[in-house]
């Protein structure tokens, strides 16, 4: 629901750019220094890992934020440490096999529900949606359970199995298939597609900038995710990445400054997701604009 | 040969029955409109054709088979629609070669195909842009390229110009009555805009509530409307229409003179309307029909249309454009008795 409505004000953004400049109000000062608030309490949390990973074991705990002898001793040790390569590899995996699977089910369920007239067909979207109230922390147990039962403990099938299909995502598809007119899809019937056909040619790229929003939203959430990767591991080598980092140091410390390294180190793959997806975004929010 | 039959056609959505019993005879090489206001059941017909609807009841016949359990693409047919339908993320030529999809030309003659319906279009130098970089003409071009590159038994249109502007709107009937007479396949053509159903048509339907009120030529339904409701839709302005009762030496205008008129099959007392198109009625000539002040004049250059308040009501007549009567002023308004139009007030059927 939140990216439905994070992406449309953008249309809006960019249309009012073409507005003439007023000059600037208390209100529109005040604005500018909540935005900027924002950003500093965003952007703090950032500063201070690469802070940290760039400081001594000794200075860690001291909140300064440029470090006294700044040192990449950190990222060394981190990258040489063959652990972390297999974690990274352990989370690229999970998290692309699970933002394909999510593209794929969550629209074609989506688009099933949105354009298909059939009995139980709002019992059946209702069903799904009411699955978004339970809390994960609740599922937790059930699904460890049912790992045991099939052996899928500590395997990374045992890792992405919950996450390979969201209700979340059928509904965010759900409503953006709203958005595609029922003349494309029968135009496209008489033009002799399949339904399958149908829904790849001619729905999917209609809601690009919806699958965008998606992929960077399930690919960030099992890049990161900890208690169930945590749960439902045992071995070193099993360890997603954020699992692995929580790892380093020893009972007696945590070495912080080798977490943030890591951390920092591993922002790279969602950052470069962020900027492929992106530009769909961008494309899809120009196109609506054109539209009609 | 590609004829259209609709037999006994029935369609009910939940309880609401929105097609009642259509039956029509549509010839190979036709061009058939069916007009009617908004809400009557030309989409639906046109969808159960396509086979985007299932009929409740009845037939659909093309091409000599009965293809009610068919599905769209078994039907060799082809639709444009109202808003297009064209896919914004292909290119023209993409969205044309969609229809040959699956065609089973080889890919040069596909090639070829597509050319010449480009060039039929006058699209050749617009087939590498996106519809986004189209004007809504050829928007619906490019629509109407995408149903004739099959080369389809029928072309079905549901008002596709309802969104040009006025001027494009003229522009694009002529050049879709002339790719007609070109590629001379069976079309059937939704509109609720009559003067799009009097230009183009070989023969009008009339559709009113989900029953059909008349089919004939547009000359036909013009001249010889089959009851009140046809009689109105169809011409610009409206026909006036006057309460009148039959008597022994005519037709009796309700507070107003009588026309002689006589009418063998009417009984006397019976009450009946008598309709005048606007163009056939005019200034002190032909059989007096009423009398009263001119309220309102709407000069249309030729000729000025003047409403005129007769009995509290108003009846639109046809003065000259150069010296019409002036506002104010009493006029008495006549019509040849071969213009004049009799129904029956309680059915509203033509008289005669
Ligand atoms: N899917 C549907 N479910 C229920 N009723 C429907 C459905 N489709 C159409 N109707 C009803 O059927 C009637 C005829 O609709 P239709 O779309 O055929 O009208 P139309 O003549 O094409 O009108 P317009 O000129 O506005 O397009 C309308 O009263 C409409 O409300
Ligand atoms: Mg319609």
């Amino acid at each position: 629901m939140a990216i439905v409505e994070a992406i449309r004000p953008t249309t809006d953004a960019l249309m009012k750019t073409s507005a003439p400049k007023k000059p600037a109000n208390l209100g529109q000062i005040l604005r500018w220094l909540l935005l900027f608030a924002g950003g500093i309490a965003m952007i703090m949390p950032i500063a201070y890992m690469i802070s940290t990973s760039l400081k001594w074991p000794h200075e860690v705990y001291n909140v300064n934020l440029i470090p006294r002898e700044p040192t990449l001793e950190n990222y060394t040790y981190v990258l040489e440490d063959g652990r972390f390569y297999m974690w990274f590899w352990n989370s690229i995996i999970i998290a692309t096999i699970t933002t394909v699977s999510n593209i794929f089910f969550d629209s074609l369920v989506g688009y099933t529900l949105c354009k298909f007239r059939f009995p139980g067909r709002y019992i059946i979207f209702i069903a799904i949606l009411s699955t978004l109230m339970i809390p994960t922390e609740m599922l937790v147990i059930p699904w460890y359970l049912m790992s045991q039962q099939f052996g899928w403990l500590d395997t990374h099938w045992g890792i992405m199995f919950p996450g390979l299909m969201t209700a979340f995502g059928t509904f965010l598809m759900k409503q953006f298939f709203e958005t595609v007119p029922d003349d494309f899809i029968e135009a496209a019937r008489i033009d002799g597609l399949n339904e399958l056909q149908i829904w790849w040619t001619v729905a999917m790229p209609l809601v690009k900038p919806a699958l965008a929003a998606l992929a960077i939203f399930v690919f960030l959430g099992n890049w990161t995710a900890f208690i169930w990767p945590l749960i439902v591991t045992n071995s070193t080598e099993m360890y997603t990445l954020p699992v692995g980092l929580s790892t380093f140091g020893d009972e007696a410390d945590v070495a912080w400054e080798l977490i943030m390294t890591g951390a920092a180190i591993s922002t790279i793959p969602t950052l470069v997701v962020f900027l492929i997806f992106q530009r769909y975004i961008i494309q899809g929010v120009v196109m609506a604009g054109l539209k009609g | 040969m590609a004829n259209v039959a609709l037999r006994n056609l029935g369609k009910t959505f939940d309880k609401t029955t929105v097609l009642h019993d259509i039956s029509l005879e549509v010839a190979d090489g036709e061009f058939v409109v069916l007009v009617g206001p908004s809400g009557c059941g030309k989409s639906t017909t046109l969808r159960i054709i396509a086979g985007l609807e299932e009929a409740t009841t009845g037939e659909v016949e093309i091409a000599g088979r009965v293809v009610n359990n068919l599905e769209p693409k078994e039907r060799n047919i082809a639709m444009v629609f109202q808003n297009y339908a064209i896919y914004p993320h292909m290119s023209v030529r993409k969205n044309i070669g969609f229809g040959l999809r699956t065609s089973a030309l080889s890919k040069p003659d596909r090639i070829k195909r597509l050319e010449e319906v480009a060039a039929l279009l006058d699209m050749t130098d617009l087939l590498d842009r996106k519809p986004a970089q189209l004007s809504g003409g050829q928007r619906q071009r490019v629509a109407i390229g995408r149903a004739m590159v099959r080369d389809p038994a029928v072309f079905l249109f549901d008002e596709p110009l309802s969104n040009l502007d006025a001027q494009l709107r003229t522009q694009m009937r002529l050049e879709i009555k002339k790719l007609h007479q070109r590629v001379g396949n069976t079309i059937i053509f939704v509109t609720h805009d009559q003067v799009e159903a009097m230009t183009m048509a070989d023969r009008i339907v009339i559709l009113k509530d989900g029953v059909i009120q008349q089919v004939g030529t547009p000359s036909e339904v013009y001249h010889k409307p089959a009851n009140t409701f046809v009689a109105g839709f169809i011409g610009a302005p409206s026909m006036n229409m006057m309460a009148a009762t039959a008597t022994s030496q005519g037709i009796r205008l309700f507070n107003g003179p009588t026309v002689a008129l006589v009418q063998s099959d009417l009984t006397v007392g019976q009450p009946v309307t008598l309709g005048v198109r606007p163009d056939d009625l005019m200034v002190g000539t032909g059989q007096v029909l009423a009398e009263g002040q001119v309220v309102v004049q709407e000069p249309l250059g030729a000729e000025t249309l003047i409403y005129v308040s007769v009995d509290g009501t108003e009846v639109i007549a046809k003065a000259s454009g150069r010296t019409p009567p002036a506002v104010g002023e009493t006029v008495r308004l006549g019509a040849a008795t071969e213009n004049l139009h009799l129904f029956d007030a309680a059915t509203g059927a033509a008289l005669r």
